[in-house]
């Protein structure tokens, strides 16, 4: 049949006319709810950045966050080579984990650096410093990653002014088995990281997550997940990447100095 | 009236797209750890199959067959990238546990299937309520499922905690495997065999039957 709706131009047309109202929906929903979709992965940042920093952030709307965030967090960029706060990047749009896959905004770590297994690291971080009631430093709050058992998980290390500290530790982002890997959210397991300190007395890095149940040296130590020996591990060496020279180390020297 | 009514409530168990076809198992195992999720996710595939039935009927008579698929592809796809950017705009953490679970919906074969089978070949109002129902069907397992997954593998419901974990000092030991995917495919076996239980027509046939011995011979 040449003509009707089996003929060449009856199947052009509709074709071209089933794509172009297709595109014509599609694009008009991305474009009209893109401003809303922005604050609200704006405000999930924020308020991960703000339950690190110790703020009951549960009942709060989106209004109420961006208030207090905006109050209480100062975010600054780093140099991660050399620990010094940069002015190249803008803070507000700074993305580090697009910047990770970028070889011009990020280089490649060599297989026994990279103990965290996130191949690339970027060379500047966000640093965001949490401002008490009376306007002095609360805490630095610092953006770490890493490979646990079947994901990489990114967090927040928040470490007191005198970089040695920790305030408190979160992950926002990860895929970790429920239940076993996945109770790193469990606010108890958390509850034992304020307090432990980073450095032993000789000035080397001695935090780490161990086995469940054999935590000896309670001052650096933290006891690590049951049944989620995996997560522990990649938890314990992400800790250690980012707080080592090759992660945020010279930005803590610095730190302690001032 | 009584066959739209039909065409509605039929999927619910004579037709079960999950139970009966066996279709959309994929996402049916994923998404149903919690009722959040699930609750979300079976809106959003009853959305979808409701609407791309409906506008695939209403030009079903101007589609060439030599395109069809491809057609009831774009509008599918369509449909599915507006409730993708919707669900991120207004649901933002629920699309975020969601993650593309959502988008998949495209390769659903309960989508696609309804769009074949009834849409192509009928007006829109009715193949918009086959669409509402299989929709339904699907939505029925997904909250089966997952009311018995987020009772007993954390013991609450929508969030809302019920049993006491022992982790917090309660007295309920959660069971860990119904957190995993595999659980999900012990709880539609059931489900199934429940269904097919009460109604027998749905038991199909053996596929081959193995004859006796003698009769081979005969």
């Amino acid at each position: 049949m040449a003509s009707g709706k089996d003929s060449v131009f009856k199947t052009l047309f509709v074709a071209v006319a089933v794509c172009l109202v297709c595109s014509i929906v599609v694009s008009f929903a991305a474009v009209q709810l893109r401003p809303q979709q922005e604050r609200n992965k704006l405000i999930d940042r924020q308020s991960n950045i703000l339950a690190v920093a110790g703020f009951e952030v549960a009942g709060l709307n989106g209004a109420d966050i961006a208030d207090l965030y905006n109050k209480r967090i100062e975010t600054r960029i780093v140099d991660l080579d050399s620990g010094e706060y940069t002015d190249a990047v803008e803070p507000a749009s700074y993305d580090q984990r697009a910047a990770s896959k970028n070889p011009e905004m990020s280089e490649a770590l060599s297989g026994d650096e990279d103990i965290a297994s996130i191949k690339r690291q970027a060379d500047y971080a966000p640093v965001y410093a949490v401002k008490a009631d009376d306007g002095s430093i609360r805490c630095y709050i610092l953006p770490i990653h890493g490979y646990g058992l079947w994901s990489t998980l990114y967090g927040f290390i928040a470490i007191e002014p005198d970089a040695q500290t920790v305030y408190g530790l979160g992950f926002y982002d990860h895929a970790e088995t429920p239940g076993l890997g996945g109770e790193v959210d469990n606010p108890k397991w958390k509850a034992q990281w304020p307090g432990k300190k980073l450095y032993n007395e000789q000035g080397e890095l001695a935090i780490e997550v161990v086995k469940s149940g054999q935590v000896k040296d309670p001052e650096h130590q933290v006891d690590g997940l049951a049944g989620a020996s995996l997560t522990t591990i990649g938890v314990s060496h992400l800790v250690r990447f980012w707080m080592s020279e090759a992660g945020f180390g010279p930005f803590l020297d610095k730190l302690k100095d001032s | 009236m009584s066959k739209a009514k039909d065409v509605l409530l039929d999927p619910l168990f004579n037709n079960n797209p999950i139970a009966l076809q066996v279709l959309g198992i994929c996402s049916a195992l994923a998404v149903t750890t919690n009722l959040n999720t699930a609750l979300i996710m079976s809106i959003a595939l009853t959305s979808v199959v409701a609407c791309s039935n409906f506008f695939i009927s209403l030009i079903r008579n101007q589609i060439p067959d030599s395109i069809r698929i491809i057609v009831q592809m774009v509008i599918i796809a369509s449909l599915v990238i507006v409730v993708d950017q919707v669900l991120k705009a207004y649901a933002y953490n629920i699309s975020k546990q969601l993650s593309v679970f959502v988008g998949l919906i495209i390769t659903n074969c309960i989508v696609m299937g309804r769009a074949e089978a009834f849409a192509m070949k009928n007006p829109p109002i009715p193949s918009f309520l086959d669409g509402v129902g299989n929709g339904l069907g699907y939505s029925l397992i997904l909250i089966a499922v997952g009311t018995v997954r987020e009772l007993f593998g954390s013991g609450s419901l929508f969030g809302v905690q019920l049993l006491e974990l022992a982790s917090e000092g309660g007295w309920y030991q959660p069971v860990g495997l119904m957190l995993l995917p595999p659980s999900a495919f012990f709880l539609i076996g059931l489900f199934i065999w429940a269904l097919r239980a009460w109604k027998k027509d749905q038991v199909e046939d053996a596929e081959f039957v193995i004859k006796d011995g003698h009769e081979e011979h005969a």
